[in-house]
């Protein structure tokens, strides 16, 4: 299996304040990874940093074959990279079906599986939204259309910052039975939230954050086996 | 005053107000979506002008002068952007100001030398150049009927690609949050170049479709600019129904205003805005926090 996305001794800042000290990751074609860890430890700006938004970062960033440490948002995106952000960053001004239109796209092999079509059949939810605009949605609506959104660009891997943050337990599970389907399409993704448990039953690996740095990667059973390692990082 | 002269200021007011609406629309969208004050603006509707004198005087075509102008001003809108605008992307006002300001000096020094500074004036298509004989003394020219349905073509159009195309979603996105537009791959950057070029070419629109009913001057596109801006701050930063109404209320106020209130006519559209602005600090259609 080729390494999708490998990142090495990852090093990021806002201004003076390092926020990302040396993170190694490697996430394979079609990999789950759960990236989990208390508030501040960095998720979000490794995923920002992966994602190329945030810019002021040091070391090594192979994405699809090539080093996406100094390309722009845009290029890192259309090598395969789709963004789910913490928020959801639904266009409010936009209706549904705009928001999906707006970003669709052939993924890097020229396949067009996700359509809007497809998003709808995923979400029927959305497909009843359709019309109205992001603005007026639910904050479980606006994560199926983000996610769907990001589908929409037929990426390779995708981020999804606070899976289910926010969210009713029933729509949680929605969103948890999506990720089975993303998976199944051997897409890859780098999942973070809080809910640990959940993310265990899905994903090929749980990756532990803390201080800006990797603490634990390794298979979820791994990670059952020593109740310690998550009561140390995850513990409040 | 009788219903039929009520009936032409109406036009008057209208034509005037649409066309106004053809240049701010350019600078609410540059405004809006690039976040630059280009302050030469008007200096572009002034070469419009300008450019439309110049190619009807060598080929003797009103629409060849309607097309080139507009094309040249496009292409005209792509090499700034690449060549100074795009530096002034994120940068504070007063940067912007002093680059626009400057680009207003070097673009009537460059007029001054290709057309040199006389007042010229230009022909309408042969077909429009008739008047409507109304009554015995009132008529009204055929070219500024048809002026109107341009503009109104022209704001259809804009409306179309803005609320039905797909790069009229990617503009829209854009405005409201354009790292995530970056983020899921739109080349933003592109799209920056195309909206000023797009907003440049209907400033010079303006001034081509200008030139047959007013004269070609180098100030002309001052008091345009002012106008302009008035229209923007009326109808909301970066909303262009909120342009299209405001350049309407400008217009009409204006016309109606000189017939009225001649002596305090200048200072209507003021008024205007101030009274709005007091009402809806962002404007007409402008969003909550500006």
């Amino acid at each position: 299996m080729s390494a999708l996305l490998k990142v090495d001794g990852l090093q990021c800042f806002y201004g003076v304040s390092q926020v990302l000290h040396g993170v190694n990751l490697t996430v394979n074609r079609g990999e789950q990874i759960a990236l989990i860890g208390r508030n501040g430890m960095g998720k979000t700006t490794l995923l920002k940093a992966l994602t190329g938004l945030l810019q002021d970062r040091r070391g090594a960033i192979g994405f699809a074959g090539a080093s996406s440490l100094n390309a722009k948002p845009e290029e890192i995106a259309r090598r395969g990279l789709a963004y789910v952000p913490e928020g959801r960053g639904i266009f409010g001004s936009l209706s549904v079906v705009e928001n999906l239109l707006m970003s669709a796209r052939p993924g890097v092999s020229g396949s067009r599986r996700w359509t809007i079509d497809r998003v709808f059949e995923v979400f029927p939810r959305l497909h009843q939204r359709r019309g109205n605009g992001g603005h007026q949605l639910s904050g479980g609506e606006q994560q199926m259309l983000s996610i769907g959104r990001a589908l929409m660009t037929n990426p390779d891997l995708i981020l999804l910052d606070e899976a289910t943050e926010g969210l009713a337990p029933l729509i949680a599970k929605d969103i948890w039975n999506t990720l089975g389907i993303i998976r199944d399409e051997g897409i890859a993704t780098i999942v973070v939230d809080k809910d640990h448990r959940s993310l265990s039953k899905v994903a090929d690996r749980m990756v532990i954050m803390s201080k800006g740095e990797i603490a634990f990667d390794g298979s979820p059973a791994a990670l059952r086996t020593d109740p310690s390692i998550l009561e140390k990082h995850l513990g409040v | 005053m009788d219903a039929l002269t009520f009936g032409v200021q109406l036009l008057n007011g209208v034509q005037y107000g649409l066309l106004l609406f053809l240049v701010a629309a350019g600078l609410t969208l540059v405004f809006g979506i690039l976040g630059v004050i280009n302050l030469a603006h008007g200096a572009f509707y002034m070469l419009g002008a300008y450019f439309a004198y110049w190619i009807s005087a060598h080929t003797g075509s009103f629409a060849a002068a309607l097309v080139g102008g507009v094309a040249i001003s496009f292409l005209l809108g792509l090499v700034l952007e690449e060549l100074f605008v795009k530096r002034l992307y994120g940068r504070d006002h007063l940067a912007q100001v002093l680059l626009s300001f400057g680009l207003i000096l070097v673009i009537d020094e460059v007029r001054q030398m290709l057309f040199g500074k006389d007042v010229h004036s230009v022909a309408p298509p042969a077909w429009l150049q008739g008047s409507i004989q109304l009554t015995d003394v009132l008529s009204y020219p055929v070219y500024r009927l048809a002026l109107c349905v341009v503009c109104l073509a022209a704001a259809g159009a804009i409306f179309y690609v803005i609320q039905r195309t797909r790069l009229g979603m990617i503009i829209r996105a854009g405005a409201e949050n354009r790292d995530m537009t970056r983020a899921l791959g739109i080349p933003f950057d592109l799209v920056n170049k195309y909206v000023f070029a797009g907003g440049i070419a209907l400033a010079a629109l303006g001034g081509i479709l200008v030139s047959p009913i007013s004269t070609v001057f180098p100030g002309m596109g001052d008091g345009m600019l002012i106008l302009s801006f008035v229209v923007v701050v009326l109808g909301g930063i970066g909303s262009v129904a909120g342009a299209a109404i405001g350049a309407l209320m400008i217009g009409l106020t204006d016309t109606f205003g000189k017939v009225f209130f001649p002596q305090v006519s200048s200072i209507l559209i003021y008024v205007l805005m101030a009274g709005v602005l007091l009402w809806r600090p962002n404007g007409l259609l402008g969003k909550k926090e500006a």
